[in-house]
């Protein structure tokens, strides 16, 4: 098995927003900064780890025909676990994330390689499968999130690259702009990839 | 007479100004992957109304009597009982429809186990649970925001079926050109933002 390649995927071939459109949910309303998406993405790739891992362990013994409730039980464990962690030491993360911790529960990202990867591979390429997954996951929600920051507050990470003078487009940190900057980084991405093709 | 402005309020708020999708980024993946045609988009709609109105009746009770019960102290439970409940829930209508209601079934049955996994209907439960609304009060906000997310969905899928027939640039066919239009749909409806005072 090409360990290197299963991490690769998850970057750009089938990177979970940008080419599958999984996890649209937390990708539109967290990236309000690029420190949100960031925070969001580690959420998420911390419990997707833990799932695939563990689901990847279990896979022999959880009967086929109620796997989904028992990956859902499984991911909803984590969840809780993220949950509590994030309160106690993030915790002015864990209020600007609210809602959405936990309603990674319902991120059909880890449900998908909950049972596309790890119900059939082993514990080794799952826990890669989920790393490279989680780092795209990241990946696309700190793009967003820096785009959005960028054009509607001037920073990015919290530091100013754009002069005083600038007038921020406050639309972009609202939630419109989080639609039409998805929109518009999607469509980019197909056209560097139709630009790969010829 | 109060009582019923109040009930006017939470109803107009959840439809118009905090629509669970425009506003608060909940539901995109049916609302993307649903909304090709007003008739699929009408019957999704009534069932995520139909099932996020009986996920208020169930989860409010249940949050109260049991996950606050002081002898109890399971409230760190809740993302796990919340996510299991709502997909028993959905099991239990599937099953008591088609016994009942076959024609029902039929229109509204495959719509129902993508529900399951529609974060609209949990991040819904948890928001009146967070807001700490009473139980009439968050039954009507459920049922409201329900139809919000239908409103949503009949008006983009109404906007879409004119999109097929217009010439679109290549890479911003598909998803890009409607998340586009939801920005700009987001956009429309933040005019609505004046009337939800509280």
């Amino acid at each position: 098995m090409n360990y290197g390649r299963e991490f690769g995927k998850g970057i750009w071939q089938e990177n979970p927003v940008l080419r599958m459109l999984l996890g649209m949910c937390p990708t539109l309303a967290v990236t309000t900064s690029a420190i949100n998406g960031v925070g969001m993405g580690l959420c998420t790739a911390a419990v997707l780890l833990g799932s695939n891992v563990a689901i990847s362990l279990l896979r022999n013994r959880i009967p086929p025909k109620v796997r989904i409730p028992c990956f859902i039980v499984v991911i909803a464990s984590f969840v809780t676990v993220v949950d509590l962690l994030m309160n106690g030491f993030a915790h002015e993360l864990h209020k600007s994330l609210g809602l959405f911790i936990p309603l990674i529960v319902v991120n059909c990202i880890i449900l998908g390689r909950a049972e596309g990867y790890a119900s059939r591979h082993g514990a080794l390429p799952s826990m890669v499968d989920a790393l490279g997954m989680g780092l795209g996951f990241t990946l696309a929600l700190f793009v967003v999130g820096g785009i959005r920051e960028v054009l509607g507050n001037g920073t990015i990470l919290g530091a100013r690259v754009l002069p005083e003078m600038y007038q921020p487009v406050i639309v972009m940190v609202l939630a419109p702009g989080a639609f039409i900057t998805l929109g518009f980084v999607l469509a980019g991405m197909n056209k560097i990839e139709a630009l790969f093709k010829k | 007479m109060e009582v019923f402005t109040t009930y006017i309020l939470i109803v107009i708020n959840a439809l118009l100004v905090t629509n669970v999708i425009f506003a608060r980024f909940l539901g995109i993946c049916p609302y993307l992957g649903v909304s090709k045609k007003i008739s699929t988009s009408l019957g999704m709609g009534v069932a995520v109304v139909f099932v996020m109105t009986l996920a208020a009746v169930v989860t409010w009770p249940l949050q109260t009597y049991v996950l606050e019960n002081p002898k109890l102290d399971l409230a760190y439970l809740q993302t796990i009982v919340f996510i299991l409940m709502i997909a028993s829930l959905v099991q239990l209508v599937e099953l008591i429809l088609k016994k009942t209601s076959p024609p029902l079934y039929r229109a509204l049955g495959i719509y129902l186990p993508l529900i399951t996994t529609n974060c609209a209907i949990l991040g819904i439960a948890i928001l009146s649970i967070q807001e700490r609304m009473n139980y009439p009060k968050s039954i009507v906000f459920s049922a409201a925001s329900g139809m919000g997310f239908t409103l949503a969905l009949l008006i983009f899928a109404g906007i879409r079926e004119r999109l097929e027939l217009t010439p679109v640039p290549k890479a911003m066919r598909g998803a890009p050109i409607g998340l586009i239009t939801a920005g700009i749909l987001a956009l429309a409806f933040m005019g609505f933002s004046g009337l939800g005072a509280h």
